[in-house]
C-alpha cells in the first residue's frame, strides 16, 4: 500500500519541519522520518529544537517543540535554512515557525488543534489559518487529524486520551505519503516499542496507515515528491546522533588502547545522553559514575586516570565552570583524560536546550594559573566519533587532559555515518612503566620527546610516587617552591601542548589557497559555512573555507594561510572568541560575524555576509 | 608466597616533614606507619589521597602511591580510583575544614555509597594552614582570627554526620592515645566498606588544648569513655560511673546506684544507628565523649564491588562487547 497512484515529482532535496506541543511527539516523528529517509539512501541532516521545560504549559508558544530534517540526493551539510514543508499541530506552532517556510511552501495544519481555546493559549486573536497571508503565500492543507485519528483507531478500544496521542502517527503517515517514504521502518519501530501493549501498537499502526491513505485519497493532495538516493561513498551506513557517536567514539578509543573506560559525570543538558548511551555498554568494560556534583565527577575521573584507566568526564558550560579547579589539577598532575563540553547557550544557566559556541575561551583560559590544555572540536554529529578517538590519542601521547568542545546542535543533530571497520582504525599505544626493585629513584616527571611524563600506576613495585597540586620539582616531582623551577615547569607544560602542532595535520582549505576571502570556522558551524562557501564559489567568487578542528594548539600553517587572503571572515555562534585568538596569535585583522540567538547559522545569512566582504565589481 | 616483612620505616618517604613542632599530626603519621606493616598490603598497592590543609600533606610523607588533591574532594578522587582499581588499599586523609566544610558533599556521598576505603579525619577544630580561622567543628563562642566576638556557628560532629549517612564503620580516637589510635586505624583498615575515623588532633599553634579535657591523661578518664563491643559503658578514674539508656536519652549514673546489668551494653554491630547516634551526641562537659568504634556493620555491599559486578554480569549476559556488532545493530543500509 505504499505505492501511490498519483503523480510523483522528483526533487533534489526537501527540508521539512514538524512542530507541535512538547507532548505531541514531534521529536519521535522527526527521528522516524530521518531514519526512514536515511534508509532510503538520502543524505540527511537534522535539527531538533525543544524547550528547556519538560512540559511547558500546553498549547503555549513556550511549549512548542520542533524537529527539522533535510533529506537530499546530494551530499548536504546542514538541516536546511528555509522550509519546503511545515507541519503544525496547533496555532502556537504555526505562529512560531511560519517565518521559516518558503513562499509557496507546503503548510499542513491539524485543523482540530485550532480551536478558540488554542488561540487563547497561543495568544492569537483569530484563527491564523484564516489569515489571507497564510492562504495566499503558502499551500495550506487543513487536516482534521484528531478526528481522523479517532476514527482510525476506534476499533482498538483505547481511551480518548490515549487515542488522541496516536495523532502524531497519523501526521507521520501523511508526511510519508507526501515524500514517498516507506512505512516499513516505522512499522518495525512501533512493533518493537509498543510490542508489550498490542492495542497501542495496533492503534499507532492504524493511525500511520490512515495518514498515508488520507494523502492518497484526498483530492486536496494532487502530487507527492520523491528524493532519490544520494551518491555517498560506498560502505555500510547508519544514522547517528552526535552524543551517540561521541559515546561510541569513547568506547572505540578504549578498545583501541586496550583500556577499560571510566566515565564520571553529573546530569546536565545537553550532555546527559552521552551518559545514557555509555551506561548501556558495561559489557565493553565501561564503568559510569553519576557523581554527587560536577566537581566529584571530574575528581573521580582524575582518580581513575591515576589508577591507569581511560577516564572521561563531560558536562556543559556551567558544569565545566565547576570543574575548572580540578582540570587545573589534572593539568599539573599530567594525567591523561578527556573533558567533554557539550556547549549550550550561556552565561550561567543560559539557554540549556539551545546551541552556542561561547565556551571556547573558557576551554582555553578558564582555569587559574598558566594552564594550557589541548582543545579540539568535532564538526558534525558523525565526526564526534573520530574526534573522541583523537582526543584520547592526544591525551595519552601528551599525558594531559584534552578538552573536547561539542555543542547542542551537533549533540542532538543526526546524519548518516559510514560504519568503520575497527581493524582500519589505528591502535592507541599506551605504556605504563614496569615495576623495579633496584634502589635507583623513580623519576615521575622525567619527560620523553613529546615532553610527556611516564604514566606509572599504583601496583608497580618500586615506582611509588606522590602527585599533587603543589608545584613540582622537575623530574623528581617532589614539592618545590624554587622560583627557577616554577618557571621551568610552567614552560615545559606549555611547550608540551604547543608541540602538538608539530604532529597534527596541516590546516586544510576548501577552495583555493589564496583569494579575496577566507571563511574560518570551528565546531558545529562547519556545515553551514561549508555550504555557504560552496555556493559562493559556484557563483564565481574567490572564497575559500578553513574549518579549524584543532583549536589549541592551532595548526602550524594556519597563520600563513590567513595572510594569503585579502580578508578573513570568522563566523561564530559567540561574540568573537576564535576571532580574538586568531588576532592575538597571528596579528591578522579578522572580521567577525557573530550571533547568539540559540540558533545555528542559516546558509543564506552567511552568504549575505560573505558577499558584503567581497570586493565590489568596478563601477558598482 | 613469601612476602617481605616491612617495618614502619619502610613506609617513610624521603621528604622532610613540615608540620609545626609539637603538632598532633606527627603522632598519627607514626601510628599509621606502625599499623601498615601489619596489614600485609604491599606499599605499591597502598594509596593515600588527601585534600588540602595541614593534615593533607600526609601523603607526601608516605612511601606509597599518593595524591595531594583539591580542597575537600579527596573522597571523589578515591571513588574514581577504587572503582576502577579495587585491588588497591585506599586511604583518605582529611581534616575538619576539608571534610566537613568545603568537602561536606563528597563526605556524605562516599559514606552512603560504602566505597571500600578508609577515611582518617584529623579534627583540630581550627583552620591551621590558613592561620587560625574557625572551622565547622569549632565550639560556639570560640574566639579566632575570623571570629573576634566569638563564633556564632553551631559545630558539626563528623560522627553524627557519618551515622546519619549510615556509614558502615564509624570510630573516634586521638593523637595523644597512641595505642588506642593504632588499634582503631587497624580496625578501620580491616573493615570492608567506608571506614571513618575521627582523630582528635591538637593544633598547638592555633588551638592549643582545645580538646585537653580528652587528651590530657589526668582528665581523660572522667571526660571520655572507651567503647568496647558487648561491654557495658563504664568510665571514670575509678571506673565508678556508667551510661544508662532511659527512654530515648542517655544519662550518666553512679555504678554504686545502678546494677551493671542496667547499663547500656555497646553494640557496634547493630544495623540501626539510633543508639550509636546517641553515643555520638554525648558531648563534653555534660557527658563523657565516646572513644573507639561506635559502629562496625559488615555485609553491606560496597560501591566498588557493585560497579565491577555490573560489568562482570553484563559480560556474562551479553558477551564481551563487540563494537562492529554495536554499530550495525538497528537500521543500516549499504551504498555500493
Amino acid at each position: 500500500m505504499t505505492t501511490t497512484s498519483k503523480d510523483v515529482k522528483p526533487v533534489a532535496g526537501i527540508t521539512v519541519r514538524l512542530a507541535g506541543d512538547s507532548g505531541d511527539g514531534m521529536q519521535l516523528l522527526g527521528t522516524q522520518l530521518t531514519n526512514t529517509s536515511a534508509l532510503a539512501g538520502n543524505d540527511v541532516a537534522t535539527f531538533p529544537d525543544f524547550p528547556a521545560e519538560i512540559r511547558a504549559p500546553r498549547g503555549t508558544r513556550a511549549g512548542v517543540s520542533g524537529f527539522q530534517v533535510q533529506f537530499a540526493k546530494q551530499e548536504i551539510f546542514t538541516p536546511g535554512d528555509t522550509l519546503d514543508a511545515l507541519v503544525v499541530m496547533n496555532p502556537a506552532a504555526l505562529v512560531t515557525n511560519i517565518q521559516d517556510l518558503r513562499k509557496g511552501g507546503i503548510l499542513i495544519a491539524n485543523e482540530d488543534g485550532f480551536t478558540a481555546k488554542d488561540f487563547k493559549l497561543a495568544k492569537v486573536d483569530a484563527n491564523p489559518l484564516d489569515a489571507t497571508v497564510i492562504n495566499e503565500e503558502y499551500r495550506l492543507f487543513k487536516v482534521p487529524m484528531t478526528k481522523l485519528t479517532r476514527t482510525a483507531v476506534s476499533e482498538h478500544g483505547l481511551s480518548p486520551k490515549i487515542a488522541d496521542r496516536c495523532k502524531n502517527f497519523f501526521a507521520m503517515g501523511l508526511v510519508y505519503w507526501l515524500f514517498g517514504r516507506s512505512l516499513e521502518p516505522t512499522l518495525r519501530f512501533i512493533e518493537a516499542k509498543f510490542g508489550k501493549k498490542p492495542e497501542v501498537a495496533a492503534a499507532n499502526i492504524a493511525a500511520l496507515r490512515a495518514g498515508w491513505a488520507y494523502g492518497e485519497t484526498t483530492e486536496a493532495f494532487g502530487e507527492s515528491y520523491q528524493v532519490e538516493a544520494a551518491e555517498l561513498k560506498p560502505g555500510t551506513y547508519r544514522n547517528v546522533m552526535g552524543n551517540q557517536a561521541l559515546a561510541w567514539g569513547l568506547v572505540a578509543a578504549s578498545k583501541l588502547s586496550n583500556k577499560d573506560l571510566f566515565y564520571g559525570t553529573y546530569p546536565i543538558t545537553p550532555a546527559s545522553d552521552i551518559l545514557h548511551e555509555l551506561t548501556k555498554h558495561k559489557a565493553f568494560g565501561v564503568r559510569t559514575f553519576q557523581a554527587e556534583d560536577e566537581i566529584a565527577a571530574v575528581c573521580a575521573t582524575i582518580g581513575a586516570a591515576f589508577g591507569g584507566t581511560m577516564a572521561v568526564t563531560a558536562s556543559s558550560g556551567p558544569g565545566i565552570a565547576l570543574k575548572a579547579e580540578a582540570m587545573g589539577l589534572g593539568m599539573i598532575l599530567e594525567l591523561p583524560m578527556i573533558v567533554v563540553n557539550v556547549q549550550r547557550g550561556g552565561p550561567s544557566t543560559g539557554l540549556p536546550t539551545k546551541t552556542e559556541q561561547s565556551d571556547l575561551l573558557q576551554a582555553m583560559f578558564g582555569r587559574n594559573g598558566e594552564s594550557p590544555l589541548p582543545v579540539i572540536a568535532p564538526q558534525s554529529p558523525a565526526d564526534c566519533f573520530s574526534v573522541a578517538i583523537e582526543a584520547w590519542r592526544l591525551a595519552v601521547e601528551c599525558m594531559v587532559p584534552v578538552m573536547l568542545l561539542s555543542d547542542g546542535y551537533i549533540a542532538n543533530g543526526s546524519e548518516p555515518w559510514r560504519i568503520p571497520e575497527m581493524s582500519s582504525l589505528p591502535k592507541i599505544d599506551v605504556q605504563h612503566p614496569e615495576g623495579k626493585t633496584d634502589d635507583e629513584p623513580f623519576l615521575p616527571y622525567k619527560r620523553d620527546a613529546n615532553h610527556a611524563r611516564p604514566w606509572a600506576i599504583p601496583g608497580a613495585e618500586g615506582l611509588m610516587h606522590r602527585l599533587g597540586g603543589l608545584e613540582k620539582e622537575n623530574e623528581t616531582g617532589n614539592v618545590s617552591y624554587d622560583p627557577d623551577n616554577h618557571q621551568l615547569m610552567t614552560n615545559l607544560r606549555a611547550e608540551k601542548v604547543a608541540k602538538i602542532a608539530e604532529r597534527i595535520p596541516a590546516q586544510e582549505v576548501f577552495g583555493e589557497e589564496s583569494g579575496d576571502l577566507l571563511v574560518v570556522s570551528w565546531g558545529g558551524t562547519y556545515g553551514a559555512c561549508h555550504t555557504a562557501v560552496q555556493q559562493c564559489q559556484q557563483a564565481g567568487h574567490r572564497v575559500s573555507h578553513a574549518h579549524v578542528r584543532y583549536l589549541n594548539p592551532l595548526p602550524a600553517n594556519l597563520g600563513d594561510l590567513l595572510r594569503r587572503f585579502d580578508r578573513v571572515l570568522v563566523p561564530e555562534l559567540n561574540m568573537g572568541q576564535l576571532r580574538m585568538l586568531l588576532r592575538s596569535e597571528y596579528l591578522v585583522d579578522c572580521i567577525g560575524f557573530n550571533k547568539v540567538q540559540g540558533k545555528p547559522f542559516a546558509v543564506s545569512e552567511l552568504i549575505q555576509q560573505i558577499e558584503t566582504h567581497l570586493p565590489q565589481p568596478v563601477g558598482a | 608466597m613469601n612476602l617481605p616483612v616491612l617495618k614502619p620505616t619502610d613506609f617513610a618517604s624521603d621528604q622532610d616533614i613540615r608540620w609545626c613542632p609539637g603538632c598532633g599530626d606527627y603522632s598519627i603519621l607514626a601510628q599509621m606507619k606502625k599499623v601498615l606493616p601489619d596489614l600485609g598490603v604491599p606499599r605499591e598497592k597502598t594509596v593515600f589521597i588527601s585534600g588540602i590543609g595541614c593534615s593533607s600533606r600526609f601523603p607526601y610523607y608516605m612511601n606509597t602511591y599518593g595524591m595531594h588533591s583539591i580542597h575537600g574532594r579527596a573522597p571523589a578522587f578515591a571513588t574514581g580510583l577504587k572503582s576502577t582499581r579495587p585491588d588497591l588499599m585506599v586511604w583518605v586523609i582529611t581534616g575538619d575544614g576539608d571534610a566537613l566544610s568545603i568537602g561536606g558533599n563528597h563526605f556524605i556521598h562516599v559514606l552512603r555509597r560504602n566505597l571500600d576505603i578508609n577515611i582518617v579525619l584529623f579534627n583540630n577544630r581550627i583552620y591551621g594552614l590558613t592561620k587560625g580561622q574557625y572551622s565547622p567543628t569549632s565550639t560556639e563562642g570560640q574566639v579566632t582570627k575570623s571570629t573576634p566576638m566569638g563564633s556564632i556557628d553551631h559545630p558539626l560532629s563528623p560522627l553524627s554526620v557519618a551515622l546519619a549517612a549510615e556509614a558502615t564503620f564509624v570510630a573516634r580516637s586521638m593523637d595523644a592515645n597512641v595505642k588506642h589510635l593504632g588499634m582503631v586505624l587497624k580496625r578501620a583498615a580491616q573493615h570492608k566498606g567506608t571506614s571513618l575515623v575521627e582523630v582528635y588532633q591538637n593544633c598547638n599553634v592555633f588551638n592549643d588544648g582545645a580538646m585537653a579535657y580528652a587528651q590530657e591523661k589526668a582528665q581523660r578518664p572522667e571526660n571520655t569513655i572507651e567503647l568496647e563491643h558487648g561491654k557495658p559503658l563504664i568510665f571514670g578514674k575509678e571506673s565508678d560511673k556508667g551510661i544508662r539508656l532511659v527512654g530515648t536519652r542517655l544519662e550518666v549514673v553512679n555504678r554504686s546506684d545502678v546494677a551493671d546489668d542496667d547499663l547500656l551494653i555497646h553494640d557496634e554491630r547493630e544495623q540501626n544507628p539510633s543508639i550509636q547516634m546517641m553515643l555520638a551526641r554525648m558531648r563534653y562537659p555534660e557527658m563523657p565523649e565516646p572513644m573507639g568504634v561506635l559502629r562496625d556493620v559488615e555485609g553491606v555491599p560496597t560501591y566498588n564491588d557493585q560497579i565491577n559486578q555490573q560489568v562482570t554480569s553484563a559480560k556474562e549476559r551479553f558477551g564481551e562487547g563487540d563494537l562492529e556488532k554495536l554499530f550495525s545493530a538497528g537500521d543500516t543500509w549499504v551504498v555500493d
